[in-house]
């Protein structure tokens, strides 16, 4: 039983469909890379996978005891967020409002949770910082312990490297792979890089106008993918 | 300063005066609390627009001759900040604008009412009673007093049991959406609060200077304190500070009495520009 199903997705604006008839699953322990070009609807997946919006067509599936709001979502960073005073830990523990209902105040169980997974992301220092004053893979550190707070078995990543310099971006993949290996927790993630989706990805979803869906072995023999790969080799 | 002393003590012997201060301060406390939200939600005017809207609506009152014009004042406020705080992120007219074609197409037309239809031979007095507040804090009615102090108290017993979830959803309303908050919910919580907030703190202001209490505390705060627990607890316990001050010297100096608290906010946010300034060693 799979975690999750998309069953023949069209999805768009104002009528006009982006994405049209995709289909694909994600089994528990996959690490999933959602690539494909600008505009060509990533966000929109992303979205309508986290319940945001509507598909035009077709339905998403949760299973394998997944509830659609215990997914964890890391999304882009927003204008906001830049000048807001917030602790770290204030932060991490916000990850477990949407279990909590009308309860006004966190549990015990939930601090303790929220510690730990500030530790986890090797934060623990930083616990009583501003948000605003850390650096931008610090940052990025703590959304992910606030979406580790909000979920035990699905990760969404929404361009989690995207403004990090190239050695915080390693550390940044590492982190989320060991995360997915370590932990078990299954990851989705969106990007615009093709090598790392080949490097840490077992499975790809690559759109544009033609839908590819399946293991990187064989997104690697496919044409998209021979293309994508060439592309890279070329430009290096 | 035995005179002044003397002078205070005379006007605190007068019972409403006592309870104008308790009432003021309680206004200052609860509108310092969603400064925070509304400064990083980019919403600084709305206090301006709901509060012109609520002056339309006090003229429309006015004129239909209501005694008690909180039924109209009340209702009208609160449908504006839920329609300008759900329109804001996902219209063809964004926040900004939409607050400012609000705010001031309700000033014109709350005025257009009063100068028509006069309820009382002093015209101009009235509309500048409502838009910069009683001239001194012995005009308040005794009805005004109990009637803010109830809704002070509600005010912050709904802010403290919602807190956490105002934070959630002023850091990052998609992640909390997506996670299962149920974000329209509290923003619609938000606007609710808010409107009741400009409507019990026009009677000590007016209705131009609302933004000010609304938002100096919070900013001054947000110069010198880190985390959103003690901005929020450092803007309310400065917004009750400031309002206290500037309510007693109001009673001195014989000053208007929203004009002197809001002069001490603004000499409460350079201090704390000040310090925030000297905290980080001026690096920024």
């Amino acid at each position: 039983m799979s975690q999750l199903i998309c069953r023949e997705l069209s999805l768009g604006y104002e009528g006009k469909e982006i994405i049209r008839n995709l289909s694909f699953h994600v089994d528990a322990g996959d690490y999933l890379c959602i690539v494909g070009e600008n505009g060509s609807g990533k966000s929109t997946l992303m979205k309508t996978i986290l319940g945001l919006r509507k598909p035009m067509k077709g339905e998403i599936l949760t299973g394998d005891g997944l509830v659609s709001k215990e997914i964890g979502y890391l999304p882009q960073q927003t204008v906001v967020q830049k000048d807001f005073p917030a602790s770290v830990k204030e932060i991490v523990l916000s990850g477990f409002q949407g279990r909590c209902g009308l309860r006004p105040f966190y549990t015990r169980e939930e601090k303790r949770a929220a510690l730990d997974n500030i530790r986890k992301m090797g934060i623990e220092d930083l616990k009583n910082r501003c948000y605003r004053e850390l650096s931008g893979g610090q940052q990025q550190r703590v959304l992910l312990a606030r979406a580790l707070c909000a979920t035990r078995k699905m990760l969404l990543l929404d361009e989690p490297v995207a403004g990090l310099d190239p050695l915080v971006t390693a550390d940044m993949y590492s982190l989320i792979s060991s995360l997915n290996k370590n932990e078990g927790i299954t990851i989705i993630m969106i990007s615009h890089d093709i090598s790392a989706a080949l490097k840490y990805a077992t499975h790809i979803l690559h759109i544009s106008d033609e839908l590819f869906f399946g293991t990187r072995s064989q997104f690697a023999e496919s044409k998209a993918g021979k293309r994508l790969s060439q592309m890279k080799g070329g430009g290096d | 300063m035995e005179e002044m002393i003397s002078r205070l003590g005379v006007f605190f012997q007068m019972p409403f005066v006592r309870y104008a201060f308790i009432v003021g301060v309680l206004i200052a406390l609860c509108s310092s609390l969603l400064g925070v939200t509304l400064v990083l939600k980019r919403f600084s005017f709305i206090g301006d627009g709901l509060s012109h809207v609520a002056f339309g609506a006090m003229a429309v009152a006015a004129v239909v001759g209501l005694t008690n014009n909180m039924f109209i004042v009340m209702p009208i406020t609160i449908i504006s900040a839920v329609l300008l705080l759900r329109t804001g992120t996902n219209t063809k007219i964004k926040g900004d604008a939409a607050v400012a074609m609000i705010s001031v197409g309700a000033l014109a037309f709350g005025y257009l009412l009063m100068n028509k239809f006069p309820t009382s031979a002093n015209v101009s007095g009235d509309v500048c009673t409502t838009l910069f507040g009683s001239t001194s804090i012995i005009t308040l009615k005794e009805g005004d007093v109990w009637f803010c102090a109830v809704l002070s108290l509600i005010v912050v017993l709904a802010f403290i049991f919602f807190y956490h979830k105002i934070f959630s959803v002023t850091f990052d309303e998609t992640f909390a959406r997506a996670t299962g908050t149920r974000a329209n919910l509290y923003n619609l919580i938000i606007a609710i609060i808010i409107a009741v907030i400009i409507v019990i703190a026009m009677n000590l202001v007016g209705s131009l200077l609302i933004s000010a209490l609304v938002i100096f505390p919070a900013l001054s705060a947000m110069r010198v304190f880190k985390s959103f627990k003690s901005v929020t607890i450092c803007s309310a316990f400065l917004s009750v500070c400031c309002a206290a001050l500037g309510i007693l010297i109001s009673i001195l100096a014989n000053t208007p009495v929203g004009a002197t608290i809001v002069i001490a906010d603004i000499v409460a946010f350079g201090i704390f520009t000040l310090i925030g300034g000297f905290k980080s060693g001026f690096k920024s």
